[in-house]
């Protein structure tokens, strides 16, 4: 093991895209572009270190298990995982949104169990439960808007952004679960085992949000 | 018809030729040495009551645990996921010793959900308690053994994590923190959260001095340059804080004269069995794993459900992971092949050759296979009246 080597994973999208100037700062650049490379390991300006491009959910699995030493990861995709096995020593203050609940404009009082379509089945249940209100969680992959509209969910629980998707399709948020923004996680072992170099790496980063903000 | 039969339920392993001979001779290797530095095994049941497997630990344990019910007397019964209390239970209740007392243990467990990555439900624990004394020698030399299991198994570069629940817990109640607001702190600094800390302290509004200090203990992590950069930052902190640090240090140096080499990271922040453990807590890191290989504490008063409260320190691992990590003997196939034969001079023959600890393999008549398929450098050829051993 090469102590200054490290694996950083990062998520495509906005993450992605907000994580390149932090990056840049701290003197890393990727020496491919990510957006026409195929590959999934890039490396960088700096020796040893790479970029793994992996899915969002997999970020927490990929640190925790030692694949990579550190990654980027939303605060809504650590709060779903539970974030156990993992160091989250810095706030990137990145790809800011808000978790919330919303439910359409027009709706009916429900009878019976409430149904809630998301994708973070975890949040969810906790959510509501802690509210005394036994819900039936809904798991759904994607377009979560739709669920209310064709009777498949009362309410939703999703990120929201500027708000204009729920807009557009006759949703209001209702509730405000929690503020997200894009975490750095480390792995436990490597912060013992590359400590110097972890701890240069988490320095470098904090003082490039403090430059940026 | 069913054709997944010989499918095992998630979590159970087995093992196989070579690696089940690997493991048992790293089972002999490491009970011998233990009983070299005094440690006498112990060999707790399997299955016992629950209320009797569950004492002084936090409620993980109570769900990592199997039950069932026990049909002489309805009383519940648990599948051990954890020796310790047992070897615990034997240490307070049956030795009774007033003497320090080193008990050792190996034997499967059972978890109803794997730990980790790809985890496993049954894990074969070992590892060695030290009862009836406290202080730092008894843990330096819990760890020195620690140290020495995995260097039995061939497991170099470790890097040993040393921490101690005194410097949390002594902040804790001098900001007198309500045992909610410890166990949101607690979670929060096992990840590292220093964002979520941060909001969590001024929410609180605590003394500034104390939340300085209980914020610090996420950056305080590192080479023996923490202890240093700890006595200015925790200057203010009372005395039994003071205590946990200086401890910490004392087994530092200990360790560090009696292994020399040894990397050693410290991290306050660190608390591992925060609910069980009293003092000093440890665990080894290997590269390339990211969870602890071996792990273990002080844990003193946990035999006071027993009726005998003694100090106690100990260590355990699971042996099935240290194997991964082994580096194997070189497997030598030797073994000599034998005709089959009720020739009186040849069974002299074979019967002495295996009380000198040879491998004999004796045909079958029809068999397959030769003398090197079954994994055999020689055989047996008559010669007269005797029986000669030549190369195959």
């Amino acid at each position: 093991m090469n102590p200054n080597s490290l694996t950083i994973a990062l998520s495509k999208g906005r993450i992605f895209e907000e994580a390149l100037p932090l990056l840049k700062r701290a003197g890393i650049e990727p020496l491919e572009n990510p957006n026409t490379s195929r590959k999934l390991i890039l490396p960088t300006t700096e020796a040893g270190v790479n970029l793994v491009i992996i899915r969002a959910a997999d970020v927490p699995t990929y640190v925790q298990y030692g694949a990579a030493d550190v990654g980027v990861a939303g605060k809504d995709v650590l709060l779903e995982h539970g974030g156990e096995g993992l160091y989250e020593p810095l706030d990137l203050e990145i790809a800011q949104c808000r978790l919330m609940v919303a439910a359409p404009l027009q709706r009916g009082a429900t009878r019976g169990r409430l149904r809630v379509a998301t994708k973070y089945l975890n949040i969810t249940r906790a959510y509501f439960a802690r509210q005394g209100k036994q819900v039936e969680v809904i798991k759904l992959y994607g377009s979560m808007e739709l669920a209310p509209l064709v009777g498949l969910a009362d309410y939703i629980v999703d990120l929201v952004d500027t708000g204009n998707t729920l807009k557009a399709n006759g949703l209001e948020p209702t509730e405000h679960i929690a503020d997200i923004s894009s975490r750095l996680v480390v792995n436990k072992a490597s912060m013992k085992m590359k400590h110097a170099r972890i701890t240069q790496f988490v320095q470098h980063m904090a003082a490039a949000v403090q430059a940026k903000s | 018809m069913k054709n997944d039969r010989w499918l095992l339920p998630e979590g159970i392993e087995e093992v196989l030729p070579p690696q089940a001979q690997h493991l048992e001779a790293l089972r002999r290797t490491l009970l011998d040495r233990y009983r070299c530095w005094g440690y006498e095994l112990v060999i707790p049941p399997l299955i016992e009551y629950l209320d009797s497997l569950l004492i002084g630990t936090a409620d993980d344990l109570d769900l990592q645990t199997f039950k069932l019910t026990d049909q002489l007397n309805g009383r519940m019964l648990g599948v051990r996921a954890d020796m310790t209390p047992q070897v615990a239970r034997i240490d307070a209740h049956l030795l009774k010793r007033a003497e320090p007392t080193r008990l050792c243990y190996i034997g499967s467990v059972l978890h109803t959900r794997p730990d980790g990555f790809a985890g496993s439900r049954s894990p074969m624990q070992v590892g060695a308690e030290l009862y009836g004394h406290s202080g730092i020698h008894s843990d330096v030399e819990i760890i020195h053994l620690m140290i020495e299991t995995l260097g039995c198994c061939g497991i170099e570069n470790i890097y040993m994590d040393l921490g101690h629940v005194g410097v949390y817990r002594g902040l804790v109640a001098q900001a007198g923190l309500t045992p909610q607001q410890e166990a949101e702190l607690f979670d929060a600094l096992q990840r590292k959260a220093k964002p979520e800390i941060n909001t969590m302290l001024r929410t609180w509004m605590l003394a500034p001095a104390l939340a300085e200090m209980l914020l610090a203990l996420v950056d305080l992590n590192g080479d023996e340059v923490i202890f240093t950069t700890a006595g200015k930052i925790l200057k203010s902190a009372q005395a039994s804080v003071h205590m946990a640090l200086d401890e910490m240090r004392q087994i530092a140096l200990a360790l560090q004269a009696r292994v020399p080499n040894l990397d050693l990271h410290f991290d306050l922040a660190e608390l591992r069995g925060y609910h069980y453990h009293t003092g000093v807590v440890f665990a080894a890191y290997v590269p390339g794993q990211g969870q602890a290989v071996a792990q273990g504490g002080r844990y003193d008063g946990i035999g006071k459900v027993f009726g005998n409260a003694r100090p106690a320190t100990g260590f355990s691992a699971d042996l099935r992971t240290l194997l991964t990590y082994a580096t194997p003997a070189a497997v030598t196939h030797t073994g000599i092949w034998a005709p089959a034969s009720d020739d009186a001079q040849l069974q002299a023959a074979i019967a002495g050759l295996r009380a000198q600890g040879e491998r004999v393999i004796v045909v079958l008549p029809g068999q397959q296979g030769d003398a090197a398929r079954m994994g055999c450098d020689r055989q047996l050829i008559q010669s007269g009246a005797q029986w000669r051993i030549e190369s195959v």
